[in-house]
C-alpha cells in the first residue's frame, strides 16, 4: 500500500454522490412528479389566460388521493362581463 | 399572521428534536410568540430536550380528544415567555390522533402563536403526514450521509402531494437544514458537501450545524442548545437559521467552535 492508495481510500464521499444520484433518479421515475398539481395549475392558468383574463387566485386546482382512483378537481372563477353565460366553469376528472 | 412550520426527515435519529427545540428558543428569544409541538405519539421526546418532562400534565391526544383544553396542556417555558410546549402522549399510540381534531388544534395554535412548529416523527406513515399536514413551510433536517439524503428526498415528495398546500395547489415552501456536518472532514473527501447534498435535493439552504459536543450537553441538560450556549458554534448556526426563517437575509456560513490547543487540554468541561 503506498501514500496514494491510501489517499484513494478516505475520498469516499464522490462515491456516495454518485450512487444517490442513480438510485434518486431511479425512485423519483417510479414515484413520478411529486409536484404535479403546483405544474398542473401553472399549466393550466398559462393556457386559460390565452384566451380569458382571470386572475391567478380565481383559478383552484385540487387533487384527493385515493387508494384505487385519485380524482383532480379544477375551479375557474370568469368574470361575468367576459362570459355572461357561464360565469364559473367546474370540471372533475 | 401565524405561520406553522413542520421539522421533518424521514430517517430517525437525524436531529428534529434538537432543531425544533433550537429553532423554536431562537425565535422566541427574537420576541416571536413560539409553540413547540411534539407529533411524536408514543415516542415523545421534545419535553425532555425541553427540560419540561416533569411538568407534562396533559398532551395533544388529550385535546384533540377534547379531555382538556389547550391552555391545560400548554406548558409555558421557564427561561422564556413568549415560548411553549404541546406534549405528546406517551402512553397512547398514533391512531389516537385523527385528522378532525387535529386541524381543530392546529387553527387554534395559530390564534395564538405567531409560529407553530410540528416536530415530525421519523418513516413516511401517519404520524409523519398528520405532523406535515397543515404547515406553510417545512424544515428538512438531513445529515451528510446516503441514507438520510435518500429518506429526505422521499419526503420532499410527500410534503410537495400530501400536504393541505399541496392539494390546494400551492407550491410549499421547503428548506434544508444539514446538521452533523464537519466542514474538515468534507473537506477531505470523507462527507458528503453542503453542495453534493443541495444539488441532490434541490431545495434552498436554511442553515448548516457543525458536529458539536455541545448538542449533547445541551439535551443532557434539558435546554435547547441556543440558550444553553449561545456562542457556540451550533447554537451561532441555528440563531442564523431562526433569522433566515423570519425573513432576514444572513450570509451562510459554518460557525465552528474548535478550541485552541489550550483549550483542548484544558477545557475539558463536565455537563
Amino acid at each position: 500500500m503506498n501514500l496514494l492508495s491510501l489517499f484513494q481510500k478516505r475520498a469516499t464521499a464522490p462515491v456516495a454522490r454518485e450512487r444517490l444520484q442513480i438510485l434518486l433518479a431511479h425512485e423519483r421515475s417510479i414515484t413520478g412528479r411529486t409536484d404535479l398539481v403546483a405544474v398542473l395549475r401553472e399549466e393550466i392558468i398559462a393556457v386559460i389566460t390565452k384566451h380569458v383574463a382571470v386572475e391567478r387566485d380565481k383559478v383552484q386546482v385540487k387533487m384527493e388521493r385515493g387508494d384505487a382512483v385519485s380524482t383532480l378537481e379544477v375551479e375557474i372563477e370568469i368574470p361575468t362581463a367576459l362570459a355572461p353565460a357561464e360565469s364559473a366553469a367546474s370540471a372533475a376528472a | 399572521m401565524a405561520k406553522v412550520l413542520v421539522v421533518t426527515s424521514g430517517k430517525g435519529g437525524v436531529g428534529k428534536t434538537t432543531s425544533t427545540a433550537a429553532l423554536g428558543a431562537a425565535l422566541a428569544a427574537m420576541g416571536q410568540n413560539v409553540v413547540v409541538v411534539d407529533f411524536d405519539v408514543g415516542l415523545r421526546n421534545l419535553d425532555l430536550v425541553m427540560g419540561a418532562e416533569r411538568r407534562v400534565v396533559y398532551d395533544l391526544i388529550n385535546v384533540v380528544q377534547g379531555d382538556a383544553k389547550l391552555a391545560q396542556a400548554l406548558i409555558r417555558d421557564k427561561r422564556l415567555d413568549s415560548l411553549s410546549l404541546l406534549p405528546a402522549s406517551q402512553t397512547r399510540d398514533k391512531d389516537a390522533l385523527s385528522e378532525e381534531g387535529v386541524d381543530k388544534v392546529m387553527a387554534e395554535l395559530r390564534e395564538k402563536f405567531d409560529w407553530v412548529i410540528c416536530d415530525s416523527p421519523a418513516g413516511i406513515e401517519r404520524g409523519p403526514t398528520l405532523a406535515m399536514r397543515h404547515a406553510d413551510v417545512a424544515v428538512v433536517v438531513t445529515n451528510p450521509e446516503v441514507s438520510s439524503v435518500r429518506d429526505s428526498d422521499r419526503i420532499i415528495g410527500l410534503l410537495d402531494s400530501k400536504t393541505l398546500k399541496a392539494e390546494r395547489g400551492e407550491r410549499m415552501d421547503k428548506h434544508l437544514l444539514l446538521t452533523r456536518y464537519d466542514p474538515a472532514r468534507a473537506e477531505r473527501g470523507e462527507m458528503l458537501k453542503v453542495d453534493d447534498v443541495l444539488e441532490i435535493l434541490s431545495i434552498p439552504l436554511l442553515g448548516i450545524i457543525p458536529e458539536s459536543q455541545e448538542v449533547l450537553r445541551a439535551s443532557n441538560l434539558g435546554t435547547p442548545v441556543t440558550l444553553c450556549n449561545p456562542a457556540s458554534a451550533p447554537a451561532k448556526a441555528y440563531s442564523d437559521a431562526a433569522r433566515r426563517l423570519s425573513g432576514e437575509p444572513i450570509a451562510m456560513a459554518v460557525p465552528n467552535d474548535r478550541r485552541g490547543l489550550f483549550g483542548k487540554l484544558f477545557g475539558r468541561r463536565a455537563a
